[in-house]
């Protein structure tokens, strides 16, 4: 037990006037208001400057904006270069996620199974990922994909052929998602495993009584104390997909014919911004990209939660 | 038969072989990148990926990357660090007393902070990074190490750690029993809430520092003078220089930058991992 300034004998607790009790309840904002304050300039005035941008237009030839209303929503609605990046981070979202999530699940559920030698061993270096920079990350696999001296060469010389090419226009999205699954399954894990350290002993050793196996005991006792966990890392890794940029945007170093300039729909606002000063459009698109996430982010919550309650 | 019990498992081989499989996956880039940076340029292209070769040049190279281009690299792992240790740092203390706060009064307004914090969680942080740069633009503070640092100061995830660390490792009696010693609030929590947010504290500071080390949208976007860049905005640049005219390649240097950059990080999570584990573990009892 940590000392505190708890007296040995403890006074019988005056209780506080109501006066005095809400004077001091409000005393809660001197610790909140700074976060509220910093969080304000980053996260609210951004968003609230965003959505001004997106009624504005650009004049190509007088210089100086003109309000347009809702025309740039219309517009990004029908512009084909948007909806092609969305479908490709939407397919890139259905594919990779279960994979990453589902090594994640099997991990945690090894490492917590008590079965695992060294068990503590693998949870670190599983985890190792998540310290390395998504730059460092991508820079090596994307050397490594790469037959300059990575290992695709090296397997297309083993196997005396030129079939295996990562960086190929075929091949790309899979490429980026092997990345991003070596990234973050260590994070994941990480999420589901502490979940799994809190479970009550006693629901062990109940399900033990039962008659309950290893494979029976994960499903009744491991996987419903899981929900909780796994909607949140869904909702995370639903953000990450659609917000993906950084593992493209250095891959696109190496094959620059493959991965254009609004290959994801974060890229495709970017490039708008910093390529072609479209500042007013590309605050559009980062508006119905935030949206289309928050929305689909509240569905999966809503459903994950709800279900089986 | 052996008899099987699910509190006092046997060690299974079959499941240490299957999971090694994928430590073997977690550990092959890792292992590539050490075997890499140890190899001059030519030998990069001349040797195998996962075979040593041509003279070791480990050091050689350290060297080079510290020196290159007038010892660049060394600024900017000193902006990261200042990076990390003002803006990680600063997160780390507003998401502690924010957390506490909410954890620990019931203030008027209490809901609405929670309500529009985790909402605007959901908002993706970089579809948000284009505009924030136009408003930072507009303040004059693009290219300075504050449009890097001041977005780093909020970490919504250390708030909710936070708070919920603190809602279950700080009884309310410990808290009147101060107050009527006479202790003033921020006494209190300096001297004693604290000491008992160590673990979640650590926790907060670790993520916060590996997100700031290793951010990269914010400052590509921020920042347009290499001077002020952190490492990895910089290693990138130095991997782009392979390519278009005039291409003077420095493969053996980002190699060995990236080894660098990584090193740090993976220390640091070795030596903290006992900390901050029983911190996210405490983090999750409530949900």
């Amino acid at each position: 037990m940590t000392s505190t300034a708890a007296p040995p004998v403890p006074a019988p607790p005056r209780r506080a006037t109501p006066a005095r009790r809400s004077r001091r309840q409000w005393r809660g904002w001197l610790f909140v208001a700074p976060f509220v304050l910093v969080f304000a300039l980053t996260f609210l005035a951004p968003i609230i400057y965003a959505f001004g941008l997106s009624l504005f237009r650009d004049q190509a030839f007088f210089g100086g904006t003109v309000f347009v209303g809702a025309d740039n929503y219309a517009q990004v609605l029908r512009d084909a270069k948007f909806w092609e990046s969305f479908l490709r981070v939407l397919l890139f979202l259905v594919v990779q996620v279960p994979i990453m999530l589902l090594l994640a699940l099997v991990a945690a559920l090894a490492i917590d199974s008590a079965r695992l030698h060294a068990a503590g061993f693998f949870r670190v270096v599983i985890f190792l990922p998540y310290a390395v920079p998504a730059v460092v990350a991508a820079l090596m696999w994307g050397f490594m994909y790469g037959d300059h001296f990575g290992l695709a060469a090296d397997l297309n010389h083993l196997l005396g052929t030129d079939a295996v090419k990562p960086l190929s226009d075929h091949w790309m999205l899979a490429s980026i998602g092997n990345v991003v699954t070596w990234e973050f399954v260590g994070y994941n894990m990480l999420i589901f495993y502490s979940a799994l350290k809190v479970i009550p002993k006693e629901l062990y050793e109940a399900a033990s009584i039962d008659g309950a196996g290893a494979f029976r005991t994960i499903a009744s006792v491991k996987l419903p104390a899981l929900r909780g966990s796994i909607v949140i890392a869904t909702i995370f890794s639903i953000i990450g997909s659609f917000q993906l940029f950084n593992e493209p945007n250095i891959m696109r170093t190496l094959a620059p014919n493959v991965i254009g300039t609004f290959y994801t729909p974060n890229m495709y606002a970017y490039n708008l911004s910093f390529g072609g000063q479209q500042y007013n459009y590309s605050a559009t698109v980062a508006i119905v990209m935030g949206v289309i996430t928050a929305v689909i982010a509240y569905v999966v919550q809503l459903r994950g939660t709800r279900k089986g309650m | 038969m052996a008899t099987f019990s699910v509190t006092r498992p046997s060690k299974s081989r079959v499941l240490t072989a299957v999971m090694a499989l994928y430590l073997v996956y977690t550990l092959v880039p890792l292992v590539w990148l050490v075997i890499n940076a140890t190899k001059t340029q030519p030998a990069l292209f001349s040797s195998s990926g996962l075979a040593f070769g041509g003279p070791f040049a480990l050091f050689d190279n350290i060297g080079q990357t510290f020196t290159y281009d007038g010892g660049i690299f060394f600024r900017w792992l000193g902006n990261t660090v200042l990076y990390v240790v003002v803006g990680a740092g600063g997160a780390t203390i507003l998401a502690t007393a924010a957390g506490y706060g909410l954890a620990k009064y019931r203030f008027p307004g209490r809901r609405a902070v929670f309500a529009v914090v985790l909402g605007a969680v959901a908002v993706p942080g970089t579809a948000l990074a284009v505009p924030t740069f136009l408003l930072f633009s507009k303040l004059g503070l693009t290219n300075t190490p504050l449009s890097v640092i001041i977005p780093s100061l909020i970490s919504p995830f250390g708030l909710y750690l936070i708070w919920v660390y603190a809602a279950d490792a700080i009884p309310d009696e410990l808290l009147e029993a101060a107050r009527i010693d006479g202790a003033g609030e921020i006494r209190i929590f300096l001297t004693v809430t604290l000491r008992q947010l160590v673990p979640g504290i650590v926790t907060v500071a670790l993520f916060t520092m590996v997100q700031t080390w290793n951010n990269y949208f914010l400052p590509l976007i921020m920042l347009s003078e290499p001077k002020w860049y952190p490492l990895t905005v910089g290693l990138n640049q130095w991997s782009a220089q392979a390519n278009g005219a005039g291409a003077r390649p420095i493969f053996n240097l980002v190699l060995t930058g990236s080894l660098l950059t990584i090193i740090p990080l993976v220390i640091a999570f070795l030596l903290m991992q006992r900390f901050w584990q029983s911190g996210l573990s405490a983090g999750s009892v409530k949900q």
